[in-house]
Formats: structure tokens, sequence, C-alpha cells
């Protein structure tokens, strides 16, 4: 099970750019280790991170074997309605994990 | 001319080229250790208590505020892992922490400031850890977690979350004879590289050693997310890691060595604010 934490405002103002913070736990196993017996350590990685604002896409990220483990994805949106604000990690190994959060717009 | 080329998979096994790799490697050691010795011709005074700091003022302004913000603290994923551990129940006992100590914001506040504490019916101080693991066993009748197991630092990161802010204690006397084996530790050149702790952390520390900023080394933050690890770890595992710098031989996790070691290193940090759990690059 992975553990995600999420920082939306819970408040904004109409128009307002307000930055969003995710963090999850994965540890985005390379694929180019080995274990000390010489044996490869398969590729466990999350490849795509997407954000939807009241099912609308506003952010999309692929991500690759560089990116460290835990990834700290933060970016910035308009807020424009009230509504939720939702998370989807998926990767290797069927590997799938959602959040979601709520904002008030006013 | 190709005749005289060197030619790599037709080398014996045994040919001695990496040889003056290994000779260079250890005359660059030694040039340092010589440059470290040539800058420190005392050894070594004690850091007035008033120039003591954290770690964290070193760091860069995107580290620290990784470290702020409990959103952004990788460490915090640990503490939700641990709080859940917290209420789980465990053991023959079919006890949780929470059943016998409740909530842990009130029961365990300040507790891992003042750990590696003194535990009379063992004689010996024991760190957050060692009592976790205590619990576990006698009161809970559980097998004892692993050392730095996942479980074992969320557990330990969840109660030292609770000592954020509150200042380090260490005023057992009980205490004093430990500090000294701890002190004589740090004191004590060791390894290959002849190094004592004390001359990087209380002679040179602000200074740089390669392109690192060397710090005054306070436990303040344990267990800790560090970025080069990329996961969190105990302060044994950073004392490990600094050893092997050192080329020495680490003591093993848990030892009476270890735990001394720990005890001066809080008595040394005393009064300093626990900032667990901590990011550090």
């Amino acid at each position: 099970m992975s553990r995600a934490l999420i920082n939306v405002p819970a408040k904004a103002k109409r128009g307002e750019v307000i930055a969003i913070k995710t963090l999850i736990s994965h540890k985005m196993e390379t694929g180019f280790r080995y274990t000390n017996m010489g044996v490869p350590i398969p590729r466990e990685i999350i490849t795509a991170f997407v954000a939807t604002y009241n099912g609308e896409e506003i952010f999309r990220a692929d991500l690759h074997p560089a990116i460290a483990a835990n990834p700290f994805i933060t970016f910035h949106t308009v807020a424009t309605e009230s509504g939720a604000i939702e998370f989807k990690w998926t990767g290797d190994n069927g590997y799938s994990a959602t959040e979601q959060a709520k904002i008030t717009v006013e | 001319m190709s005749a005289v080329e060197p030619n790599r998979s037709r080398r014996p096994a045994n040919s001695p080229w990496w040889r003056g790799m290994v000779a260079a490697a250890v005359g660059v050691a030694a040039v340092i250790a010589l440059a470290v010795g040539a800058a420190v011709p005392v050894l070594t005074a004690d850091i007035p208590l008033a120039k003591r700091r954290s770690t964290y003022e070193q760091m860069s302004p995107e580290t620290k505020a990784m470290q702020d913000e409990d959103t952004a603290n990788p460490g915090m994923l640990w503490v939700l892992d641990g709080e859940a551990l917290w209420r789980a129940t465990a053991g023959a006992a079919g006890r949780a922490c929470a059943d016998c100590h409740g909530e842990a914001p009130q029961s365990m506040k300040g507790v891992a400031a003042r750990h590696p504490a003194y535990d009379g019916k063992r004689g010996a101080p024991v760190n957050l850890e060692g009592r976790i693991n205590i619990c576990r066993v006698e009161q809970q009748k559980a097998p004892a977690l692993g050392l730095e197991s996942k479980d074992l630092l969320a557990l330990t990161a969840f109660i030292a979350r609770q000592s954020r802010g509150l200042p380090i204690e260490s005023d057992d006397e009980r205490l004093k004879p430990f500090i000294d084996d701890g002190r004589g530790i740090f004191e004590r050149r060791q390894g290959q590289l002849n190094l004592a702790c004390a001359q990087c952390h209380n002679d040179n520390w602000g200074q740089k050693l390669a392109g690192i900023t060397l710090p005054q080394g306070h436990p303040t933050g344990y267990p800790l997310y560090r970025l080069e690890w990329q996961t969190l770890g105990s302060v044994q595992r950073r004392l490990r890691n600094c050893m092997i710098g050192m080329r020495a031989e680490s003591y093993a996790y848990g030892s009476p060595e270890f735990v001394a070691l720990e005890t001066f290193l809080m008595w040394r940090a005393r009064g300093l604010p626990m900032e667990s759990p901590a990011v550090r690059p």
C-alpha cells in the first residue's frame, strides 16, 4: 500500500493561481541494480502521474528510472470552481494509487 | 604499433594494473589526512554551548522547505505508518501501544528528547529503538522488530515526531560513565584514515570537505530522511556511514558502543530543539 501526502489549499479566490504539492511513497526501483548475489533487480517504478480538476485533466507527467524514490511532484493551476482535484499514479506491475482533495473557490 | 598497444582482454587476471590506482587513492587519502592534521594541531575542544547549531542551518533553502512542511517532508510517510502501528495490536498479549500509552501527542511528548535514557534494570542506557523493542518483547509479548526495519523506523519516527521543537535533555547523572565512553569513541583516532569524529565535527565544522560543508553532527532530527539514502534512517545508520568513510570497522547496530556514542552525542546536543523527522541532503 502506498501512502500519499497532498497539499491543496482548502479555499481559494476565483482566478487565483494555487500551488499543489503531492508526495507518494514508492521505492522507484530503477531496474539497473543487482543484488549482492548478482541477480538483476527488476524495474518497478511509477510511470505516469495525472491530475484532474472536476474531471478535466490539468497536469500530467511521465516518470522514468532516474527519478528518486518517493516522488514529490508540485505544480500550479488556476482555481476556477469549487470541487475535487484527483490524483492518479500508475506504474509497473499494475501499480495504481489515487487520492483526492477538495477545494472551495469563492 | 598495435603490437605494443595494451590489450585489456589478454591481460592476465593477476595483472597489477589496478594496484597503481589503489596506491594513488591511498596517496590522496594520506594527503587529506595530512591536510586535516595540519589544520588541527590540538585535539580537541568541545564546541561552546552558545555556538552549537543544527545541521539544518547549513542546508539549502529548498531542503529546509522540504523539512518544514509536513506535506513535503517524506519522513511524514513513515510517521503515518508509525501512527497505524501505534494503534495496531501485536503479540501474544493482544495489546497495541495505544492500549497502555493512550494518545501519543500527550504520552510520548518529550520522550525522544531524553533518549538514550538510563535503564535501571539493565544498568545501561537504552535508545528509543531499544525502548520500543523492550516494550514489544516484555509488554506485548511480540518479537522484537529488526533494527533499521521499516516498521521500527516508522514507530520511532512517530514517537520522535511528538518531541518536535522540544529541547534535547541529558541530565541523568547515571549516564555519565556512558557519555564518557561515547566521548572516548568520538575523540579516538580510528580507521585507515586515522581520523577521529572530533577532528571534523568539533575542530573543522563549517569548513569544506570536498563539496560538502562539515556539520557539527548533532543528532537533532533522527530518524531522518536522507535524500542520498532515498529513505528514512536512524542515527546509527548515519554513524555507520561516517565510520565507513573513515575506513574504520563499524560497530554493529544496537551495540553498546553505538548506544554510548549516541548517548554522548545527545548530551553534546543538549538544549538544541528536536526536528524529527528531519530531512538532510
